[in-house]
């Protein structure tokens, strides 16, 4: 009895102290999957740069166009081989300190000696010239400015980097200033005071890594957050039904491809490779598993990357009959045991996967079922994300499911670059390449006319779909969730920006 | 007592040097290659690992051969230096202390609130053993051991998140945060330590020097006070050495779903990123800890029962 009293005094006490108010400003309380391992940009530069702390000299728009940021304005020699990049008149570090070209050309020097993508553009030198920054290129290289908007190129203050060149603190210029940062869970932000663009609507902001979307999912629905980013599919369905909560899903260019060895003799034929499609129901996967029936990749990239969905292209189709009569075409016939076999070979292969994603290992065992209808075994091996490179440099991957970003840079030309390069690459192709698509790509690169791009674009697209060196299973979605006491929230499917400075308390 | 010290102090620098030594051995045996696992815990899946690879081993030095990288670690460890993480690059040390502390919040807060429930439910019970209240007990004990810990993490996240909006159901840095998790793990805890304590009641209550207390005419809160709890309380206290087991297995899961900051969260992520120092720190530092709570239990349980020193 008295325990039970004392349970009841201990309930209403805090009660009370959750219904007690505080003097200090409410921060906007937000809520994501992304731990803050080290701050070295290239590692954990996207929470600063999506949570407005530092900034890049370009940045894009929600459609991927290019946009001013840190640098006001850009040209190019004609001979494409000089970038100047003018600092923004009045941009201030959170230390006080100009953004200056020296700082900015300091960072950059910083990230091109490091991992980050800036790694694989021709860069033979960077420069500051009075307010200019300028890059020079060993080749031209058009998507150089879309290449700067990655969170691996955020301009920081000399301060941040230690003698070594290490960074040992965030001093950015973005809206927000780190006031504390706990990791690799916690971050928590003020008002700048002195960005460009204005004072931000919320003056302080508060970030919490939750790894788990369930527990996601209960941060938002119990109020205590005020916007939660990535939410598993199983939860947006009753999500939506809460009054007090708004979804916002964007599909974003990230599509779940199952990478094939083409060098292989179970995949060197481009037959095999669409009659692996062809046996694919990816309907299906889309409604059971991401119950969001539009993530259906009847194409490897989505309606929302302007320029490079093809509308009009003959989509990848569910067609088990089709599969089945292209497998036969390319010499597989049915063995006793219900299994392809081709000159004593069965088809049985080894499908390797990670779970970074949660999805990826249950739409595996999806594939392997519906393979197994036409006669192929597969073997699903749930591993580290560092397999899929590693296999794929020792020759011994089969087939892959993977999670493929084509926003890294905002110009997909980047990755394409990448993964279908000769002799493909960790996350693109294996053992296949094709001549025709490289000089696409080349082309491509070295331009920036957008009307001279499409037609280009559109053909590196219908080679892609042809020959299947990758076969796209669904696309993705960012699903957010935001309380109804905030206004303002505007999805990024590129998530270059949250946008957090213009999101107000609601009325 | 110097001896008691002495041995004790022993015995921490047997665990910490095997423990380390353990690490580095199943370390080296788990398969994979560890500069890409190490490049996919720095730069994430979307990276080109394989490049970032090819930096990390260089700047690690994870090509010198194992015995020169453990002789190393090893002669590190003697001068207190237990190195610098491999994905975050902070000194493992600094990353214990923020991690360590919240852990050792997290789990005093778990075992203050399981002395609270767990003994008082089991005295209730075993002072009048098959009786409802018993019953009940067992039933609830029962039923809480045998839920998963994420699953009556999520249960109290429900309750008293959602349908009341008491607490917050993630996070840390006040109270408030603290007391979801650490219930979680009290709760787990008591369900055992209350039937620990129920039976030691019971044993204690069917003693002959019991009966003759409450003969004598003493009042039966008296009689528990003065013959029952301290009799009852051996072996619940060295039972719970025993339940810091349950503690370290009970934090990895609990910090995980609670988005807690703590050692058990920042284990599991060292071994999937085969982050080496970090792993053996966390794990040092688990060991430091059992050695720690066993001396305490036995001090506890030499002061509690004479019989013991009496033996020694």
């Amino acid at each position: 009895m008295r325990f039970a009293l004392f349970l009841a005094a201990a309930a209403t006490a805090i009660g009370l102290s959750s219904a007690a108010g505080s003097a200090e400003e409410r921060p906007l309380k937000v809520v994501g999957p992304w731990e803050i391992g080290g701050i070295d940009p290239a590692q954990s530069g996207y929470v600063f740069s999506r949570l407005q702390v530092a900034e890049t000299l370009v940045s894009a728009d929600p459609t991927g166009k290019l946009v001013p940021a840190l640098a006001e304005q850009w040209s190019v020699s004609e001979d494409g081989l000089t970038w100047r990049f003018r600092i923004r008149a009045g941009a201030t570090f959170h230390d006080g300190k100009p953004v200056t070209a020296e700082a900015a050309a300091a960072s950059l020097r910083q990230a091109q000696a490091g991992v980050g993508v800036l790694t694989q553009v021709p860069i033979s030198d960077i420069a500051a010239e009075g307010q200019d920054v300028v890059l020079r290129l060993g080749k031209p290289f058009a998507a150089l400015p879309a290449y700067l908007v990655n969170f691996g190129n955020i301009i920081l203050a000399p301060a941040s980097y230690d003698a070594s060149g290490k960074v040992t603190r965030i001093i950015g210029s973005g809206p927000y200033k780190v006031k504390s940062l706990t990791p690799p869970l916690k971050l928590e932000l003020e008002a700048s005071g002195n960005w460009w663009g204005g004072a931000p609507e919320i003056g302080v902001v508060s970030y919490l890594a939750v790894g788990q979307g369930e527990t996601r999912a209960i941060m938002a629905e119990s109020g205590e957050a005020d916007l939660v980013f990535s939410m598993l599919p199983v939860s947006v369905e009753r999500l939506k039904r809460d009054p007090q909560l708004e979804v916002k899903i964007a599909t974003i260019p990230r599509t779940r491809i199952l990478k094939v060895n083409a060098g292989s003799p179970f995949f060197d034929d481009v037959e095999e490779r669409q009659a692996i499609s062809y046996a694919i129901d990816r309907a299906g996967i889309t409604k059971a598993i991401l119950r969001n029936p539009d993530l259906e990749a009847t194409q490897l990239f989505p309606p929302a990357l302007v320029g490079w969905h093809v509308s009009d292209l003959p989509p990848l189709e569910h067609d088990p009959d089709a599969a089945r009569r292209l497998l036969a075409e390319a010499g597989w016939e049915l063995g006793s045991d219900g299994i392809l076999e081709q000159d004593g070979r069965r088809f049985s292969v080894t499908l390797l996967t990670y779970s970074n994603w949660p999805e990826l290992p249950p739409i595996a065992t999806v594939l392997q079922a519906q393979l197994r209808e036409v006669g192929i075994d597969v073997k699903v091996s749930v591993g580290n994300s560092s397999e899929i490179p590693s296999r794929h440099r020792d020759g011994t991957l089969e087939m892959g499911l993977i999670s493929r970003l084509y926003s890294i840079v905002p110009d997909p030309t980047g990755t394409l670059l990448q993964d279908y390069g000769p002799g493909g690459s960790d996350w693109g192709a294996m053992g296949w390449s094709n001549e025709e698509l490289q000089a696409l790509v080349d082309k491509l690169v070295a331009t920036s006319d957008l009307e001279e791009r499409a037609p280009l674009q559109r053909r590196a697209v219908e080679i892609l779909q042809e020959e299947l060196p990758g076969i796209p299973i669904t696309w993705s979605e960012l699903a957010i969730i935001a309380n109804e006491r905030i206004t303002g929230v505007q999805v990024d499917p590129l998530e270059v920006n949250y946008g957090l400075a213009s999101i107000r308390w609601a009325e | 007592m110097r001896r008691f010290l002495l041995a004790r102090l022993a015995q921490a620098g047997v665990v910490a040097v095997v423990v380390g030594t353990l690490c580095f051995v199943l370390m080296r045996v788990l398969p994979g290659d560890a500069a890409m696992r190490i490049a996919a815990g720095r730069y994430g899946p979307d990276a080109a690992i394989a490049e970032a690879a090819e930096k990390v081993r260089q700047e690690l030095g994870l090509d010198q051969p194992w015995p020169v990288q453990f002789l190393e670690w090893l002669g590190n460890l003697l001068r207190f230096d237990l190195g610098h993480s491999l994905v975050t690059g902070a000194p493992v040390i600094e990353e214990l202390k923020v991690q360590l502390g919240a852990s050792l919040w997290l789990a005093a807060a778990a075992l203050l609130l399981s002395l609270l429930i767990g003994p008082a439910v089991g005295i209730v019970s075993g002072l009048r053993p098959n009786g409802w209240a018993d019953r009940l007990g067992l039933a609830g004990s029962v039923t809480l051991r045998a839920l998963p810990p994420f699953v009556l993490g999520l249960i109290l996240m429900l309750v008293f998140s959602i349908w009341l909006g008491w607490l917050p159901p993630a996070g840390f840095g006040s109270w408030r945060e603290l007391i979801l998790p650490s219930l979680t793990l009290a709760l787990g805890l008591a369900a055992v330590s209350s039937r620990v304590t129920r039976e030691a009641i019971a044993t204690v209550a069917k003693a002959p020097y019991f009966a003759f207390a409450r003969h004598k005419g003493l009042p039966e809160a008296v009689v528990v006070r003065r013959h029952g709890l301290r009799n009852a309380a051996i072996p619940v206290v060295s039972y719970l050495g025993l339940q810091a087991i349950y503690l370290v297995e009970g934090v990895v899961v609990v910090e995980t779903i609670f988005a807690y900051p703590g050692i058990g969260h920042a284990l599991v992520h060292a071994i999937v990123e085969r982050d080496i120092p970090m792993v053996q720190g966390t794990a040092l530092a688990m060991g430091l800890i059992f050695v720690a709570v066993t001396a305490g239990v036995d001090a506890a349980s030499a002061w509690l029962d004479p019989r013991l020193r009496r033996a020694q």
